[in-house]
């Protein structure tokens, strides 16, 4: 039980990192139709961008941790929101009505640019970065072999989702900016007659995607304490299988997708073996798809001849 | 400062004031974008990690993409001069100092690397050309790019035979024209790359079917083979077609539950596909070495002669009986010399990719193949017609699936040792990019694409770290140059109602992405 509730827990945050992003490939795809390959990568420099940011910090003399975290959250978050802004305007735009493969390759393309690009000016070996975050509570039976801890990090990464998650959803539901954006993701032409300026939409559904993985991006930096440039390749595969998992283009699904996949994760890592986790997960992306094959709370597609 | 972003921000009217105004934006977003990641470099201490700055670069890389900005614009509005004596003054400027410098870094850019600073020289003079063309049209715009392109594809598409003749010819006469090793090892690998090419355009340019994890059946057919020859010390011969028929029953037990999936759910489907078995490959260790791979994979024989100083087995060589033969028929010497392997591996790669290249154009004209291009353009069209999606489906997957084990079997071979290295999804993804490129449906496009993709970074290894920064920005810029792949003209074989229902397809097509 307490194995159990531990695993829960450390599902639960990996989940919610996992979630963010997978909101970023969701919204994209939704919005037009492409899988964003970069998008993996948007969130590795999301990451740097936090450890930098820390750097800078340090010599500055902050070393208050809340508004350190405060200020390596916003640098992070405009930073990889622009990258994520100009990927777009320099790699997909031009491509937009084009035939369906061209933008996935040119995203490929940026994929393999991003990282290199971050390898050779940020070197290939691993940053670490101290704990800033340290402690937690400890629950558990005092006669239970087995301490279950809750760090304060993990709290923090939970509750600042759960955060981003409602304002998110209001953003989307409640806005004249989420209007737009649900417009443009039904008819396109249709929004653009309409005077919704299309192009500026599929700017900031990007803005809003890289900012939620610069976010993930400062989450895991705390939560493991080190990155490299070649996070993205793997959390963006993830993240990607969440979105599908949940169903690609729900918001809704991208974040309950996002949770499983953390879930199954921890849960088969601690119940059987971390070496198979990976094959885990794709193989519960699969069942799933055989049996729902828009995923969990993605609309069934209707065929009009 | 609120004074001049005011100003900025504001729609300026003529047009020197929107040229400077986009000079002057995507100068400040080159320079936020470099402001962290190149302005300062993060080093990786004992005592932990502390940075120094390089704020030099990120203003010389701003600047630059300013002024090339700022050029594209005065281009596209039909201004020729300044851009022409810009241009020309960037050039010697980076190409002269990059000459007279020698082994000194005299360059005015900041890279470490001369090859970079030929690139930027070079760049800006395609800049100037293209000034010289709009100042002989006389000021007017330059027209919308790709025309010239799109006249070379459709000649060639005309001529393909004797093209294709041409490189059967210049393919068969490399390893004579030029005997060294690299060449011919690039020419290795540029083949493997077609052949590939080739195998995956019948998944995704016949069947429509996005396969993000080919590599796995390419994979699949290298192990096999190793495993054979590990285990059962089979030779490469007798395993090359248990290799496709391994990848081909992969093919078909993993196409099987997903293939009624459509477009990108598919995609992610093979992709996982791809890295399960590359995670297989290394937790299996007892079986298939791990990350260690598999050394000592046998070497292909020639008629059961191998390509070895000594045979092993005390029997005969290559060159010991092939050698007398040649030296009685035509008078010459053959002695024993490691580019023989070489020569022999790159004939078998020629062959194999020559056969899957016949193999593929031929399938179309089958009914299976007719199928597959109906089930692309209309899946519930063909179902009213009576053609099982799924057993087509399965058909192409299995096909494309044993084309990558032949692929594989033959990697393994050449490289006499695989590990789960080898079969990342950046494999696939080149791959995919490869049959893109080329334009999807082109036979030539993909032996053009593989050599642009595989040779040319093979030849710019001096480009080091830059290399595969020039790749992943060379794919892009391709994809924005011809979107729909470089060789990418192809007339339908039969047409229904003349040209005018061809443009009405292609217009279609255009608006597929956006629907």
């Amino acid at each position: 039980m307490d194995l159990f509730i531990q695993l829960l827990i450390n599902g639960l945050t990996l989940g919610a990192i996992y979630g963010l992003i997978a909101i970023g490939y969701t919204m994209v795809y939704g919005i037009i139709g492409m899988i964003n390959f970069a998008h993996g990568d948007i969130y590795m420099i999301g990451a740097f961008h936090a450890v930098i940011t820390f750097l800078i910090l340090g010599v500055a003399g902050i070393t208050w941790v809340p508004l350190a975290l405060m200020l390596m959250l916003i640098m992070s978050v405009i930073l990889t929101a622009m990258y994520g802004w100009t990927v777009e305007r320099v790699a997909y735009r031009p491509l937009r009505g084009s035939f369906r493969l061209a933008p996935l390759i040119s995203a490929i393309g940026m994929s393999i640019f991003l990282q290199n690009y971050v390898q050779l000016a940020q070197g290939a070996r691993n940053k670490p970065l101290q704990p800033l975050i340290k402690g937690g509570f400890t629950l558990s039976a005092p006669d239970a072999g087995f301490a279950v801890q809750l760090g304060y990090l993990q709290i923090f990464i939970v509750l600042l989702t759960v955060a981003l998650m409602v304002v998110f959803t209001l953003l989307i539901t409640r806005t004249a900016l989420g209007r737009q954006q649900r417009a443009c993701e039904q008819d396109q032409k249709m929004a653009a007659l309409l005077g919704v300026n299309v192009d500026r939409t599929i700017s900031i559904t990007f803005i809003i995607g890289a900012s939620l993985a610069g976010v993930a991006g400062l989450m895991v930096t705390l939560y493991y304490g080190v990155v490299d440039f070649f996070i993205g390749f793997l959390a963006g595969i993830k993240a990607f299988t969440a979105a599908v998992l949940g169903g690609i283009g729900s918001i809704p699904g991208a974040m309950l997708g996002g949770l499983l996949i953390g879930l199954i994760e921890a849960f088969w890592s601690g119940y059987f073996t971390v070496e198979y986790k990976d094959v885990a997960v794709f193989a519960i992306l699969i069942l799933v798809l055989i049996f729902r094959p828009t995923g969990l709370l993605g609309k069934p597609e209707i065929e009009k001849v | 400062m609120a004074g001049v972003v005011a100003t900025i921000a504001r729609e300026p009217k003529s047009l020197g004031g929107r040229i400077a105004k986009d000079m002057i934006i995507s100068g400040i977003i080159v320079f936020l974008l470099g402001s962290q990641l190149i302005g300062i470099e993060t080093i990786d201490d004992p005592k932990g990690l502390r940075f120094i700055t390089r704020y030099d670069d990120v203003f010389v890389a701003a600047l630059v993409v300013a002024l090339g900005r700022a050029g594209m614009q005065m281009l596209r509005a039909g201004i020729a001069w300044p851009v022409l004596i810009g241009s020309v003054a960037f050039a010697v400027a980076v190409i002269g100092s990059t000459l007279i410098g020698g082994e000194r870094d005299l360059s005015l850019l900041p890279f470490s690397n001369k090859i970079v600073d030929w690139i930027f020289g070079l760049t800006a003079v395609v800049f100037a050309l293209r000034a010289l063309v709009v100042q002989r049209r006389g000021g007017a715009p330059a027209p919308r790019g790709g025309g010239v392109m799109d006249a070379v594809s459709a000649r060639t598409q005309k001529y393909s035979r004797y093209a294709a003749g041409l490189m059967i010819l210049f393919a068969i006469l490399l390893p004579v024209l030029f005997p060294e090793r690299r060449i011919v090892d690039m020419g290795i690998l540029v083949l493997t790359y077609c052949m590939l090419g080739w195998g995956l355009n019948v998944v995704v340019g016949l069947a429509g079917l996005l396969d993000l994890g080919f590599v796995a059946f390419y994979a699949v057919g290298a192990y096999s083979y190793a495993l054979f020859a590990h285990y059962f010390d089979w030779s490469f011969w007798g395993c090359l077609p248990l290799a496709g028929a391994m990848a081909a029953f992969f093919g078909i037990v993993l196409g099987f539950p997903v293939l009624r999936l459509r477009g990108d759910y598919l995609a992610i489907v093979t992709l996982g596909f791809g890295e399960m078995i590359r995670v297989i490959l290394i937790n299996w260790w007892w079986f298939t070495g791990g990350p260690d791979g598999i050394r000592d994979i046998p070497r292909p024989s020639f008629l059961g002669l191998p390509f070895e100083r000594q045979n092993p087995d005390g029997g005969e060589t290559f060159h010991s009986v092939v050698g007398p033969m040649l030296q009685s028929v035509f008078d010459i010497e053959l002695t024993f010399a490691p580019l023989h392997r070489i020569v022999y591996l790159y004939y078998i790669i020629l062959i194999l990719s020559m056969v899957t290249c016949v193999f593929t154009l031929r399938l179309r004209r089958l009914p299976i193949g007719r199928a597959w291009e109906a089930l692309r353009e209309d899946e519930t069209a063909c179902r009213a017609l009576g053609i099982n999606p799924r057993n087509t489906k399965l058909t192409a997957f299995s096909i494309g699936a044993m084309i990558g084990g032949f692929g594989g079997a033959f990697f393994a071979t050449r490289q006499g040792f695989i590990s789960p290295e080898s079969f990342t999804f950046i494999e696939s993804a080149v791959i995919l990019a490869i049959v893109v490129l080329g334009g999807l449906g082109s036979q030539l496009g993909v032996v053009l694409a593989s050599t642009i993709l595989i040779g040319l970074p093979e030849v710019f290894r001096e480009l080091a770290d830059f290399r595969m920064i020039a790749f992943g920005a060379g794919m892009v810029l391709i994809m924005i140059w011809r979107p729909r792949g470089l060789l990418a003209h192809r007339d339908p074989t039969v047409l229904l109602h003349g040209k005018s229902a061809l443009d009405r397809r292609d217009r279609a097509m255009a608006g597929e992405g956006s629907g």
